[in-house]
């Protein structure tokens, strides 16, 4: 069976999908939700260099680089505000985020 | 061989960028001894940024490849987003002295964030786009978390962390799935491609994820979660950053890209802006009511005020388009008033962000209730203060293509937000006053509330250079 572009897009949706209900459905830890937005990037990156190999196009894949270096940039932020989150409350519970509502 | 790209139209980012990288310098090499000088130095690189915007040349100038593009609507909104970032960095100085927020990374992490506007507003091409809000969002997630041994502003950090990098992906996914059934990310050839094969359905998926990570940005109904709870924990003149220069950065962005390369599919995505509108108007009226935190009522405050910026974008006219722009401009000058005022509730040096705090302002500082009751007056749309033209404009806009339903729900909903602005200024004005603010409030803040208020009390005397300014910004963006 030959590999298309649509078993390409396919994958990257179903890694899309998993990304985003990691988000919203994991009730325990902070780390997960780093990990379910990392899935989500990198779904992007697997749609992006699919369509650039498909097009014979490379704007794709210098776009796929750009989302790679902006994702460690970003994760890094987040450890970072995580860590100091930690620090100032004692825990990284999703449940315990909760000194505001309304 | 890939000739230098023109470096005229990207002065004013340059100067920032500098001044950014200076400023880092200095204040690594001098540590907390530098602060004062970093500060002034981004206040003067924001303000050459600006002189330089206003002074640049009229025409569209395209650079970068066509991945950067500097005309009449990115000027008009450089300019604004300029203004309310240099106006937050003063209301911001007495607050920092006094809460011991005095590091250099402050007025370094702004500058970075307004660069990333800059960008953001003059992308033409996605991925100028992802990188400029990307270079907007990152510095912005660490100064929500800037006080960090308090458990208020880190959870405001994580939270606005975790939802807008959730929004990044979305808007990327998006941006793959227009390259990839475009096959190109160019702004220009987004809309050549489009008007030559209509738009399938990849591309329809593909904008509307874009507008859902871009309603992110602006905190429209239903992607709105984020924005209470981090204007309540981040320190207060952060909130009133976030008030400000980022919302007027992400607008123009949402403007410039359904109306440039998604100009013909018009009829797509109205329904989408029209619900996210009519959502975030109902919202923003509703729930403020029951609110009792100031901060957190100006943030629905400024959630109902992107619904009817959101009106005019909705019409998807060049009237509409100058409607969002005037609103923006008056939002500008309403939301960093109102910070302002709020920066000058303090007991005792203590900061106090309670409704019921501000009960009987109007004896115990007269000037102050004043000034907060003009700005409450004109969020309420009172004529003739500003804020009644920034809704007419837009409200306009939507009669004239048609859509009444729209305006007619704003209408409504205006009269539900007038409740609690007007409430705010009866707690003042009639209720027995409880213990008194601090006196004097400050130069710099004195200076912010009569430069706003009065912006907003004689709006209606000379409107032309905003009215003519958004037309020519508006006319640009439809060529």
């Amino acid at each position: 069976m030959d590999i298309t572009l649509a078993h390409y897009l396919v994958l990257a949706a179903i890694l899309f999908t998993l990304g985003v209900v990691g988000i919203f459905v994991n009730r325990k830890n902070v780390i997960i939700i780093l990990m379910s937005i990392e899935l989500m990037l990198l779904a992007v990156n697997i749609n992006l260099v699919a369509f650039s190999a498909h097009l014979g196009d490379l704007a794709g894949q210098v776009f796929a680089m750009f989302v790679l270096t902006v994702a460690a940039a970003e994760v890094s932020i987040g450890l970072a505000i995580l860590v100091v989150y930690s620090r100032a409350r004692g825990t990284i519970e999703v449940e315990d985020i909760n000194l505001m509502k309304g | 061989m890939i000739a230098f790209p023109s470096l005229a139209p990207v002065l004013p980012e340059l100067l920032v960028l500098g001044a950014a990288l200076v400023m880092l310098m200095y204040g690594v090499f001098r540590g907390a001894a530098g602060e004062r000088a970093v500060t002034w130095l981004a206040g003067i690189a924001m303000a050459a940024a600006l002189v330089a915007v206003i002074a640049a040349p009229g025409d569209s100038r395209a650079t970068f490849e066509g991945l950067f593009v500097s005309d009449a609507f990115s000027r008009f909104m450089k300019a604004l987003v300029l203004i309310g970032a240099i106006l937050t960095l003063i209301m911001a100085q007495g607050f920092r002295e006094r809460e011991r927020m005095m590091h250099f990374e402050y007025p370094v992490l702004i500058t970075f964030a307004t660069l990333g506007m800059l960008m953001m507003v003059s992308a033409d091409d996605l991925m100028a786009l992802y990188l400029g809000l990307e270079l907007q969002s990152l510095p912005l997630y660490v100064i929500a978390a800037f006080k960090r041994d308090q458990e208020r502003s880190t959870e405001a950090g994580l939270k606005y962390f975790i939802l807008g990098a959730l929004s990044s992906g979305l808007l990327l996914y998006g941006c793959s799935l227009i390259y990839g059934f475009t096959g190109t990310t160019g702004f220009a050839g987004i809309a050549e491609r489009l008007a030559a094969d209509g738009a399938g359905i990849g591309v329809i998926v593909g904008m509307v994820f874009l507008s859902a990570g871009l309603a992110f940005k602006v905190s429209a109904v239903p992607f709105h979660m984020w924005t209470p709870d981090v204007y309540e924990g981040a320190p207060t003149p952060v909130a009133a950053f976030f008030a400000a220069a980022p919302k007027i950065a992400a607008v123009a962005l949402f403007l410039r890209v359904l109306v440039d390369p998604f100009g013909d599919m018009v009829d797509q995505w109205r329904q989408v802006i029209v619900f996210i509108a009519i959502a975030s108007m109902v919202l923003g009226a509703f729930a403020a009511i029951y609110q009792t935190n100031i901060k957190r009522l100006m943030a629905y405050s400024s959630i109902g005020n992107i619904g009817y910026a959101l009106v005019g974008l909705a019409a998807g006219t060049e009237q509409g388009v100058q409607g969002v722009i005037i609103y923006m401009t008056i939002y500008l000058a309403m939301t960093a008033g109102a910070f302002a005022c709020i920066l000058a509730m303090r007991h005792r040096g203590q900061m106090v962000e309670g409704i019921s705090d501000l009960a009987g302002l109007a004896r115990t500082h007269p000037p102050l209730a004043l000034a907060f009751g003009i700005l409450m007056f004109s969020l309420a749309g009172i004529p003739p203060l500003a804020g009644f033209f920034g809704k007419l404009y837009v409200f306009l806009a939507a009669v004239e293509a048609g859509l009444y339903t729209l305006a007619v729900i704003g209408l409504l909903t205006s009269v539900v937000g007038a409740f609690y602005y007007v409430r705010i200024v009866k707690l003042m004005y009639f209720d027995e006053p409880g213990e008194p603010f601090d006196h004097p409030i400050g130069g710099e803040l004195t200076l912010v509330v009569v430069v706003t208020s009065l912006f907003v009390l004689l709006f209606f005397v000379y409107p032309m250079p905003v009215v003519a300014g958004a037309a020519g910004a508006a006319a640009a963006l439809f060529p």
